[in-house]
């Protein structure tokens, strides 16, 4: 029912609103996850407006947004706990709505908040896991050891879920979603809770998993995106604002690549005078630093580098600089002026 | 099957994991005691019988039935494991069979630990046993209606105590449905034919008759029914909630 092969034909004639932004280097195979049109309603409140996109094995997809924008409920959707209102959800091919049992079997799913069985240990709840997901003897023991090692939660195996630090219960979380070692992972908020070092293992995991896996995460971590998505959504009131690369998205920042430097402040006026004299400065602000220097942010025209230009003209004039960078811009100012600016649904983030 | 049985495997593990279980069944022992002894006059009565302990197990489960039936949905809700438990790859209807069985079995344990009664019967005198195997299948099963109804209204709610209020209150009217209390107050108005089907319902009635010692296959069926019934109704409420 849906062509990859052609995404280009399918964009234009819009037919099915899908938002066709693929990768680099994947083209037509491998697409695990297919949402079309989905949409799910509580009442009269719409909290997942009409999404669609698609995973591929490979992809590691970043959901973005603010709390309650609806990545959760895209999740449960995706993973059979709930229903769409309307719209579809595929998975390897299948419908979600009818093969439901068959779908679960593939996906490793991490809910919201990592819930648990408080009253069991890690031991006995993984031991229930790998039984209803239909291993038997010997390979049970294997596949909770190999999980265990992987999340490092060998040392409190025997102790009940309550018990355990807030970092622990994720793991788990964690360890119950991929211990079936399954083609699909769906994970709500994988590194919430954990500490830096906890975090930057989860984020190692997942990135060593990508390779044969269709992965799917939620954040409001940017920083996260960039370390481990190949691909990053940012999804607001339910829509889907924006469907690109975290690299990409970070172009989108008002300060990417613009050049910041640090001069004296009677000689302020002067400089920004002359380096608005580029070719390739689209404008350039100051602003005061805490020692009573001003700092000077110099924007570049779209696309352009200019930390070159900049140097060269200021030692051509002898200006001297106390610190001079190349600012990257934040996910964080992509990220705010997206989600505050609902107008850019639709025909912005598809070009 | 298979993945009824391992869930509830697991549920009945959780039993016996935490004191719900311990408290449970010393209260139903000591409570069954209690009501067979003094109330029922046990002793007094002079009968090898175990009729009068029987007679009080509607009551008694009415109390404590709910109660173990409270949590089996609502708990899950409340701490989000609903959401583990239905994204593994099982049926709507192997969750709510394992989890039910688990928790009529686990009342089939606090009913089994009851055999001191039987014992002490059969030492003091020479009781009809036959009769005494009916009473412990008509409880047992008397148990599992109840059971069937609290779990169904668990599902409705993520609040245990309205859950167990509300089940408490359903099982009442089941168990007092053919007395003329609740039939006096239907009689003025509603059709003999609902009278009579309410009256029908009443555990008391179908209980009572097993009690007697003849096993009636229909009242048997009847609490089955039952059981099938409102375990169908816990299976739709919870799909009806996937799609709400």
């Amino acid at each position: 029912m849906f062509d990859f092969g052609r995404p280009d034909e399918e964009a234009a004639t819009g037919l099915n609103n899908k938002i066709n932004r693929q990768p680099l280097g994947i083209t037509t195979m491998a697409e695990k996850i297919v949402l079309n049109g989905l949409t799910k309603k509580f009442g009269p409140i719409l909290a997942v407006d009409n999404i669609s996109l698609s995973v591929a094995t490979g992809e590691v997809l970043g959901f973005l947004g603010p709390n309650g924008a609806g990545k959760s409920t895209t999740m449960r959707m995706l993973t059979g706990f709930i229903e769409p209102t309307s719209g579809t959800a595929e998975v390897c091919g299948l419908d979600i709505t009818r093969h439901p049992v068959e779908i679960k079997r593939r996906i490793g799913y991490l809910p919201e908040g990592a819930p648990t069985y408080g009253d069991m240990t890690p031991e006995s709840y993984l031991g229930f896991i790998a039984e209803i997901r239909g291993f038997n003897g010997p390979e049970i023991r294997r596949r909770i050891e190999a999980v265990t090692k992987k999340v490092d939660i060998g040392s409190v195996m025997r102790q009940p879920i309550d018990t355990l630090s807030k970092g622990f219960k994720r793991r788990v979380g964690l360890a119950q979603a991929m211990l079936h070692d399954p083609e699909i992972l769906i994970m709500d908020e994988p590194t919430d809770g954990l500490d830096p070092n906890q975090k930057h293992q989860v984020r190692k995991l997942i990135r060593e998993m990508s390779a044969d896996r269709a992965i799917i995460i939620s954040t409001h971590i940017l920083e996260e995106v960039e370390a481990v998505c190949s691909r990053a959504v940012i999804i607001a009131h339910g829509r889907l604002l924006a469907d690109s690369t975290p690299e990409e998205l970070l172009s989108r920042a008002p300060d990417h690549n613009a050049v910041m430097i640090t001069v004296d402040t009677n000689k302020s006026d002067a400089v920004k005078k002359t380096l608005e004299g580029l070719d390739a400065v689209k404008n350039t602000r100051s602003e005061k630093t805490a020692n009573g220097d001003t700092r000077l942010v110099i924007r570049p025209k779209k696309g352009k580098l200019i930390a070159d230009d900049v140097s060269q003209l200021l030692r051509s004039k002898n200006i001297p600089v106390q610190e001079m960078f190349v600012e990257r811009g934040s996910l964080d100012d992509v990220f705010r002026k997206i989600t505050k600016d609902g107008k850019s649904a639709g025909g912005g983030t598809n070009a | 099957m298979r993945n009824i049985a391992i869930i509830a495997k697991r549920e009945i593990k959780g039993y016996f994991t935490t004191p719900l279980a311990y408290i449970f069944i010393v209260i139903f022992l000591a409570m069954s005691g209690a009501f067979a002894f003094y109330i029922g006059g046990f002793f007094n009565r002079e009968q090898a019988s175990l009729a009068t302990f029987f007679l009080y197990h509607p009551w008694l489960y009415l109390m404590l039935v709910p109660a173990i039936a409270m949590r089996l949905w609502a708990e899950e809700r409340k701490t989000g494991t609903i959401e583990i438990l239905m994204t593994l790859p099982i049926s709507t209807s192997e969750a709510v069979l394992g989890k039910y069985l688990a928790a009529w079995g686990f009342t089939g344990i606090a009913l089994t630990l009851t055999f001191p009664m039987w014992i002490t019967v059969n030492v003091l005198g020479e009781p009809d046993n036959g009769v005494i195997l009916a009473g412990y299948l008509g409880s047992f099963f008397m148990a599992g209606a109840f059971l069937a109804i609290g779990s169904c209204i668990s599902a409705l709610t993520k609040n245990q105590v309205i859950a167990f209020i509300v089940a408490a209150t359903v099982c009442f009217l089941f168990t007092m449905s053919g007395l003329e209390l609740v039939l006096s107050f239907f009689r003025g108005w509603a059709p003999e034919i609902l009278v009579r089907t309410i009256a029908s319902m009443s555990f008391l009635t179908h209980f009572g008759a097993i009690l007697k010692g003849v096993i009636d296959i229909r009242d048997l069926i009847f609490f089955g029914t039952l059981i099938a019934f409102w375990l169908f109704a816990n299976v739709i409420i919870i799909d009806l909630k996937k799609a709400a």
